[in-house]
């Protein structure tokens, strides 16, 4: 039987790897795609914890409430994140990140 | 799914990495479904892997993404982010061991018959009223924006 | 009280004070004064002579358990140093107002002089040692004042400078030993000190320490190896204050003060050994030395060093009475030897290379005879004074000592050798030069001084005389050995001189090593420069290094590299601000999970 902390194990890595994407790559689509990585990471701990936290009988829908409106958030983020990144790869023809420096004080 | 999210991450072509995302997505699904979630696991695959995964392919093509080219090695980012990255593992190892209340089996369930969809329904129209509405307007704030964003110069 | 020792302590004073204050301009007022104010300290001490004993002294500085005392001590030791410090000034002033005739700094000269004589006095009168040290520093100033008399000439100014820290080197050691022995036994008077240093129960490292400390004294004013170096370089002060602080009085201040202190030394026989050796080391190198000079005063200065290494070392054998004997009849021929060679410098216009003399016994006369007298003393040729108190030091040693008699035996033999080298070339002989030719007679002022100071060279050796003085001199037989090794060394001495030197022009013999001698000046000149060096170096690195690299620069540095640093959080690089975040991210879940 898998017992919750496998799944927050599960969760915890799945999250490391996204964030190893994000720091290590240097294509800015494949750090979008590592940030959504991240957040299903987070979102399956939820989950494994509404699944564990049971109250009369069923599972904590709260957790599970919680993840829906997560998942909701995340794709209007993507939207709105991949609509920058195509205003910027029109301004600056690159997707390389390290070109992508003017956000700087 | 870890086998296909370390391959989001490694693979060079974007348009392969964007299809191991999906399949990574695939799995969170069943692993969802694994967990008594049944609802969620298919808005997971209905949103995120219908929905956003295809929004990620289209601007890659719009993009024209090519395979990205081998660069040269800068080793001390690379180092630095390596070191984050064992590190932070290592927290979590520490964490999960540590938890003694996770080494638990699951509690049974004892459903009344409504099924999964209704009761995340009825938690989410009663309890949360107010944030639900609140998404609403953040989605079509962020349709608007998009569709701004994306906007070509008037000529 | 008695008011005597008073007043010989401080009319001097009183001259000095009143010509340096307000008779400057009115030169010979000014020396009749300190002429006058010497007269009257003799006078004084030959009262004082026939007095007993006595030792009094009170409070100068009384804060209740801190107490400082001045005071005086006339026992046979004092009294008959007054005798000499005072006789032998007042013939020297006197002297001074023929010499010093036409200089034009003659009130300041004799303001000096007076001043030298109140510090002197105090010496000699002193009955603690605070006292005794602070107339020592005053004495080492007043030599500082004179030696730099004519201070316009840079040779002169350096002169003085030498003599001044050389002294001070001593000092430090002197001062050093006072405090050991304050410490040790709380109380400074004389008297108190020789009851009570034997009872104290000290180690016997600690004594003989104390007693080399004391005797570091000594070494510095009585120019002992290796603070020999300043007094031959004295010699630059005018030839009256040569004989009077440089042969007659100051230098023996030292072989006074370690007569007086005694009872330190006998305890410790190690103390005594060192001063006996150094002592003779002293004499030795000096005679060597003296026996390559060319310069009268210079010789003469040497010969001063070796007799008084020769007191010394008869402390150090153990018999002080015998070195103030030495000390009481050196006085007379080595100043009249001063004066004597400052008769020929004044005549032949201030000549003093004894190769440019010759020829002087017949235009000379009185000057002639009461030098080739002085000599004779000096040399040991009975039954002048020098014989017997140079005789007094070999029985000594021969007695206690055997090797040492063997040391000072060969001494004996150079000072009569290069006295006779002196004699001949300076005084016999055809004239080697114009100045010698048109030599003359010096003017009575100077003359008489002469006469009377040949006088006690003739016979205060004989003990009559010396009676008056010493009682405690040994009037057992006299042995045998010491009076025979004494004769012959004398007649060889002369003869060698005699052989070597007779009728020459120009010197047969030389010897670098002495006539540089032994290059000790050169190896202290070196050595000063070296710690100068070093410690410029250190100084330099510290500097450079320390202060400026390590404080300065590193201050600036370490801002810059912070400011480096810091610069990395705003570069506008997105990765490298994730990464930052999840730094920051994976240090707060350690702190807050596992370090709490």
């Amino acid at each position: 039987m898998a017992t919750l902390n496998d799944y927050l194990l599960v969760s915890g890595l799945l999250f490391t790897i996204g964030f190893a994407g994000v720091l290590l790559r240097r294509n800015i689509i494949i750090i979008f795609m590592a940030l959504e990585l991240m957040l299903n990471a987070a979102n399956l701990s939820l989950v494994g914890f509404s699944r564990f936290h049971v109250r009369a009988g069923l599972p904590d829908y709260n957790a599970q409430v919680l993840v829906f409106f997560i998942i909701t958030v995340a794709a209007a983020e993507v939207a709105v994140g991949l609509a920058v990144i195509v205003a910027l790869f029109r301004a600056k023809q690159t997707t390389h990140i390290e070109d992508l420096n003017s956000l700087k004080f | 799914m870890l086998f296909f999210g370390v391959m989001v991450i490694v693979n060079r072509s974007p348009v392969s990495s964007a299809l191991s995302l999906v399949v990574c997505f695939l799995g969170l699904a069943a692993l969802y479904i694994s967990l008594d979630a049944f609802f969620l696991g298919v808005i997971q695959i209905l949103v995120y892997a219908g929905a956003v995964m295809v929004l990620f392919l289209f601007i890659i093509m719009l993009l024209d993404l090519k395979a990205e080219q081998r660069r040269k090695f800068n080793l001390i980012p690379m180092f630095g982010g390596v070191v984050v990255i064992v590190l932070f593992v290592k927290v979590l190892l520490d964490v999960c061991y540590g938890f003694q209340g996770g080494n638990a089996v699951f509690p049974a369930l004892h459903s009344d018959g409504h099924g999964d969809t209704w009761e995340v329904g009825m938690a989410l129209f009663q309890q949360y009223k107010l944030p639900l509405q609140m998404i609403g307007a953040l989605v079509v704030v962020a349709t608007v924006g998009a569709v701004l964003l994306s906007k070509r110069e008037l000529k | 009280m008695n008011p005597a020792p008073w007043i010989i302590l401080f009319a001097p004073l009183l001259a000095a004070a009143v010509i340096a204050i307000a008779t400057q301009p009115l030169k010979k007022l000014s020396s009749y004064l300190s002429v006058a104010a010497v007269a009257v300290s003799f006078f004084f001490s030959l009262l004082v002579f026939g007095s007993s004993d006595q030792d009094v002294s009170f409070n100068w500085i009384d804060l209740g358990s801190f107490q400082i005392r001045i005071g005086y001590m006339i026992d046979s030791f004092s009294k008959t140093m007054l005798f000499i410090v005072s006789g032998v000034g007042l013939v020297i002033h006197v002297y001074s107002l023929g010499y010093m005739h036409d200089d034009r700094g003659r009130s300041r000269y004799f303001a000096g002089l007076s001043l030298f004589m109140f510090s002197m006095l105090g010496i000699v009168l002193a009955n603690n040692f605070i006292m005794m040290f602070v107339f020592w520093e005053l004495v080492g100033v007043s030599s500082y004042i004179l030696i730099g008399h004519w201070f316009d000439r840079p040779s002169a100014a350096d002169a003085a400078n030498k003599a001044l820290i050389v002294n001070r080197i001593g000092d430090f050691g002197f001062m050093l030993g006072i405090l050991m022995v304050w410490s040790a036994s709380g109380t400074v008077m004389f008297d108190e000190l020789s009851s009570k240093w034997t009872t104290l129960g000290l180690s016997a490292g600690y004594t003989t320490i104390a007693a080399l400390l004391i005797f570091c004294g000594a070494v510095g004013k009585s120019a002992q190896f290796p603070l020999h170096v300043w007094l031959p370089d004295a010699m630059e002060g005018p030839t009256p204050v040569s004989a009077l602080i440089h042969a007659a009085t100051m230098v023996a201040a030292g072989v006074y003060m370690l007569a007086r202190v005694f009872f330190l030394f006998s305890g410790s026989a190690g103390a005594l050994t060192v001063v006996l050796w150094i002592g003779l080391i002293t004499s030795l190198l000096a005679a060597l030395m003296a026996t390559q000079q060319d310069d009268i005063k210079r010789i003469l200065a040497y010969s001063t060093l070796s007799q008084l290494g020769l007191m010394v070392s008869a402390i150090g054998l153990g018999v002080p009475v015998a070195a103030l004997f030495h000390l009481f009849t050196h006085a007379f021929f080595k100043a009249l030897l001063f004066l004597g060679a400052g008769s020929v410098i004044h005549s032949l216009h201030n000549e003093q290379n004894i190769w440019q003399m010759g020829g002087l016994q017949k235009k000379m006369p009185i000057t002639f005879w009461t030098f080739l007298i002085a000599t004779l003393a000096l040399a040991g040729c009975p039954p002048l004074a020098g014989f017997w108190s140079k005789d007094g030091i070999v029985a000594a040693a021969f007695e206690h000592n055997p090797a040492s008699a063997l040391v000072i035996s060969v001494i004996n033999f150079f000072t009569a050798f290069y006295m006779t080298r002196l004699f001949l070339v300076a005084f016999l002989g055809p004239a080697r030069s114009e100045g010698a030719n048109h030599a003359h007679e010096s003017p009575p002022v100077m003359t008489v001084p002469l006469v009377l100071l040949a006088i006690p060279s003739l016979i205060a050796g004989l003990p009559l005389v010396s009676h008056l003085f010493f009682s405690e001199v040994e009037s057992s037989e006299p042995s045998i050995p010491a009076i025979a090794v004494s004769l012959a060394v004398f007649l060889g001495g002369t003869l060698a001189g005699f052989a070597l030197y007779r009728g020459k022009n120009s010197d047969p013999l030389d010897i670098p090593l002495f006539e540089n001698r032994f290059y000790i000046d050169q190896f202290y000149a070196g050595l000063v420069k070296w710690t100068q060096d070093s410690l410029a170096g250190i100084a330099a690195f510290v500097d450079r290094w320390i202060i400026d690299g390590g404080l300065v620069r590193g201050l600036g540095g370490t801002t810059w590299g912070f400011g480096f640093a810091l610069r990395f959080l705003q570069i506008g690089n997105l990765q490298a601000y994730a990464f930052l975040f999840g730094f920051g991210v994976v240090l707060l879940l350690y702190l807050i999970l596992f370090a709490s």
